[in-house]
């Protein structure tokens, strides 16, 4: 067992663990967070991503001491107060879901993206959600949605 | 909402008075309340108390009006991305005369809902929704007659606005001041009109999904999500190939892992369960390495399928007869013959299986991700030897499913493991290779199409022969069906419960065409088979569209007007057209370097109208393609939510694109290699093309299913868009070889 510590959603948290562990398991047995999810175990799908210093990193593989010290957000973290996140408000607005178990990836992706560079093409945003798998095929409104934000400027 | 005058009653008196006993059972607070009402009115509501369903003759076992002025419609039903929980909300609202904002709803629960079978077949809407569409009629008038006897008026004489009976003199009255807190105990007569439709005010305009803001939130939503205080984790080792059996595993090894409570030796089933998640998959891994299988070896190889089809199917079932098709093709003036194949493809659902299972004092609870409760709980019965009334099955939100994928197997596996820790919540999780693997997948299928036309270009005959293994093996009621109860001990056998229509829908044409014969050549295929969305008609239809395409080349007639030709459908000939215009058809780019493929069905010859146009263009790398652009019509009649429509025919046609494009389930002797995403890789943003959507809506038609109208179609659109651009028929799937991905 070891002490890892880093920020979570603004918090600064400390917890006694195995520090092989991967992240996705401490977040959701520890923290009950519910946002990030097991899809593959493989880093091939996405679907467990947060945002570790502004870039969207997987969680299902990497051991949890490799977080030590970073600044983690998941997706509970994005709402500010009572407003939800520029990027929360498009997928309510372009009704992007339909089973929602990829949504967590594509919302942490765009929001990175967007963080880097608020006025992407459409390839990029192609890009920046190329890694999430979505079976639903909702692909389409996702791209939609991140658009909506980036015209915006925000 | 604000308007409501709520009767006295308050919530204890009223369990009180309705003699209900309040079993918290509120696993998610918000679970049952709509999003918008949460965020609005920053409420929490709790939700009815739970009863045990009464029949589904009564109003009140489909539609709950309580004490706090809030309305729930209770559903047999599965909520599985498609979005019917707000389409049956609203129908409820619109025949209630209510806000869609203050309607909840309650999906399959063996404790509380009526028992509707599976949420399958594009069905829900047509079936469920005809039920609560009357039973909420039902309650309007009950409601109605109560204030008429009350005021001493006709109900001629009442009106209904937002759930408030208006009477003359200025009279009002809320039905929740009505009710008092009683139950809607009156029957369904069927006496109740159902609303014009001229006069909807919900039906067919857009609403919110019901779950989006909890899901951009990433709230507690779905199975995986649940969490009970010392609930441990489960994983599960599968064999490494069907049929494999155990030959060792040092137990001790793995009992004496950190955190590790049982390790489960049970025949060929292995399982283990653990204090943490992660406890349980490093003893999962372990188990992987130190297990020693007798192996057994898959015999008919992929490049030999299809022949070993023709050479081991059953003696064909004439599905539909003639006494001499083949002479009526040689008499046409000219015939034609092809034959189209398909591969086995995976649902692949994002996140794989979950289920949550309890067993106490004989009692079992399990909360699954089911696509039927009542069939699961059957099926349990067997499994345990248990009788179902000690059974209770909670349908639970799981990742998009299309058919019949991991979710009734994980399930029975989670109640395996609870009935070995009672008292103990279990919940098993598969990992992605148990579900990529050990999946029912939608066969492979081989299709044969004769035919002939007349000088006119009218399709004269037709034959079809299909070959194919089932497209059903749901385990409706028997154990065998879970493959995890195929490997105890005391094994369950697994019997075909005989080959079902799946394999020839959408075959028979709907043009019209006087004589045909339709032949099903059923086959055991090396690989297990059940219902992915759409089943036979996503090959069939396919096989009938490339066909149709091919036939119109060689009419030589445009393929739109060649299908118009040979349609006497209105309601067909009008969603053709449609697409026609709304693709610009006429003004196509023509320079050679965009193909287009045209498709249309009618799902199940009885459901939904769609029509597609695909458009192909030529990639700068030579002999490659990219697919740019779906554009679709469809006919669902009486649209219930317009944007829930376009949302899951967009993401049909985007799921048939990879599947034609990209998918076939790849195995070896040693049993399926398609383990993950690397090795079964589906379509990704980069790739997905343009979708655009538009709907014909008849609010004076029933509505139709829609949810797998666009499968079968989108395939043959490629093909056909493809075919023109390369100047040679492709006939197998998928395209990869073609394409840029």
């Amino acid at each position: 067992m070891k002490t890892i510590s880093f920020q979570l959603n603004g918090k600064n948290q400390e917890i006694q663990v195995d520090p092989e562990e991967p992240l996705l398991y401490i977040l959701r047995d520890e923290f009950e967070l519910s946002g990030a999810k097991f899809g593959c175990g493989l880093q091939q799908c996405s679907a467990c991503m947060v945002l570790v210093d502004d870039q969207a990193v997987p969680t299902c593989l990497s051991p949890c001491e490799t977080f030590q010290g970073k600044n983690i957000e998941t997706i509970e973290g994005l709402k500010q107060g009572n407003k939800l996140h520029p990027v929360q408000e498009a997928f309510v607005e372009e009704q992007a879901a339909q089973c929602g178990y990829c949504l967590n990836g594509m919302l942490i992706s765009a929001v990175s993206l967007l963080r880097s560079n608020n006025n992407p093409s459409e390839e990029e945003i192609k890009e920046a959600l190329n890694s999430i798998i979505c079976r639903c095929g909702t692909h389409s409104r996702f791209i939609k949605a991140v658009k909506k934000v980036s015209s915006s400027n925000i | 909402m604000k308007d409501f005058k709520l009767p006295n009653t308050n919530r204890r008196s009223f369990l009180k008075a309705s003699g209900q006993l309040l079993i918290s059972f509120h696993l998610f607070p918000l679970a049952f309340c709509s999003p918008k009402e949460a965020e609005e009115l920053n409420t929490l509501y709790e939700g009815i108390p739970e009863r045990a369903h009464q029949g589904k003759d009564i109003i009140d076992s489909w539609i709950r009006l309580d004490a706090d002025g809030h309305v729930t419609v209770l559903t047999g039903k599965q909520e599985l991305g498609q979005g019917i929980r707000t389409a049956l909300m609203q129908i409820a609202a619109e025949e209630l005369d209510v806000p869609f904002e203050i309607c909840h709803i309650i999906n399959g629960d063996t404790g509380q809902t009526a028992n509707e079978g599976y949420t399958a077949g594009s069905n829900s809407v047509e079936g469920s929704g005809s039920a609560i569409r009357q039973a909420a009629a039902e309650a309007r008038l009950y409601l109605l007659k109560e204030a008429a006897k009350e005021w001493g008026v006709s109900i001629d004489q009442l009106e209904v606005k937002d759930g408030v009976i208006l009477g003359p003199e200025g009279k009002k009255i809320s039905y929740w001041e009505i009710l008092d807190g009683k139950f809607l105990e009156g029957n369904i007569t069927g006496e109740a009109k159902i609303k014009s439709p001229e006069k909807h005010q919900i039906i067919g305009k857009t609403f919110q999904r019901a779950e989006i803001l909890d899901m951009v939130q990433g709230k507690a939503h779905f199975v995986h999500d649940l969490r009970f205080p010392d609930m441990l984790h489960a994983r599960v080792v599968h064999p490494p190939s069907y049929g494999s059996k155990l030959k060792s595993l040092d137990t001790d090894l793995i009992s004496g892992m950190a955190g590790i409570e049982k390790v489960i030796v049970d025949g060929s089933f292995v399982a283990v369960v653990a204090k943490r998640e992660y406890q349980a998959i490093k003893a999962w891994q372990k188990i992987k390495e130190i297990c020693q299988w007798e192996k057994s070896e898959i015999k008919v190889m992929s490049d030999a399928l299809f022949a070993d089809m023709e050479r081991n199917s059953n003696s064909p079932q004439e599905v539909e007869k003639h006494p001499n098709i083949k002479s009526v093709i040689d008499k046409a003036t000219r015939s034609h013959q092809s034959i189209y194949r398909k591969p086995y493809h995976m649902h692949g659902s994002t996140g794989p299986g979950c289920a949550v299972a309890k067993w106490e004092n004989q009692n079992l609870t399990v909360w699954s991700p089911t696509q039927g409760v009542y069939p699961l709980q059957n099926t349990l019965a067997d499994l345990l030897g248990l009788e179902k009334e000690y059974i209770r099955c909670i349908g639970m939100p799981g990742s998009g499913c299309y058919g019949h994928n991991s979710a009734d197997d994980v399930s029975a596996e989670a109640a395996l493991i609870a009935k070995q820790l009672p008292g103990k919540h279990i919940r098993l999780q598969w990992m992605r290779g148990n579900e990529h693997q050990w999946e029912p997948y939608g066969s492979a299928m081989q299709i044969a199409l004769e035919a002939g036309i007349d000088q006119e270009g009218k399709i004269t005959a037709w034959k079809t022969q299909i070959w194919s293994d089932t497209h059903s093996t749901r385990p409706n009621g028997r154990a065998g069906h879970y493959i995890s109860a195929r490997h105890l001990e005391n094994a369950f056998e697994f019997q075909k419960g005989g080959f079902s229509g799946g394999s020839y829908r959408n075959a028979s044409p709907l043009y019209t065409i006087p004589d045909r014969k339709l032949l099903l050549h059923n086959y055991e295929g090396p690989l297990r088979t059940s219902a992915l969305r759409g089943l036979g008609a996503y090959g069939n239809i396919f096989a009938l569209e490339s066909f149709i395409d091919e036939l119109a080349v060689l009419a030589e007639i445009d393929p739109f007007e060649f299908r118009i030709k040979n349609l006497d459908n209105p309601r067909a000939i009008e969603v053709i057209k449609t697409l026609k215009s709304k693709c610009n058809w006429e003004n196509r780019d023509q320079s050679g370097r965009v193909g287009y493929g045209l498709a249309f069905a009618q799902y199940k010859n009885s459901a939904s109208y769609y029509a597609v146009l695909a458009e192909v263009h030529k990639s700068p790398k030579e002999g490659k393609f990219r697919l740019h652009k779906l554009t679709g019509v469809i006919d669902s009649g009486q649209c219930i939510n317009p944007d829930g429509l376009k949302n899951q025919t967009e993401g049909g046609m985007i799921q048939s694109a990879s599947w034609t494009i990209m998918e076939a389930v790849q195995y070896d002797a040693n049993g399926v290699t398609s383990k993950d995403w690397n090795s079964y890789p589906i379509m990704r943003t980069n790739d997905v093309p343009e979708v655009e959507v538009h709907i014909i809506n008849r609010p004076e038609e029933k509505p139709l299913g829609a949810g797998e109208a666009a499968q079968g179609p989108v395939a043959a659109a490629i093909v056909n868009a493809l075919s023109s651009l390369l100047e040679k028929r492709v006939y197998e799937l998928p395209l990869k070889e073609y394409f840029e991905v």
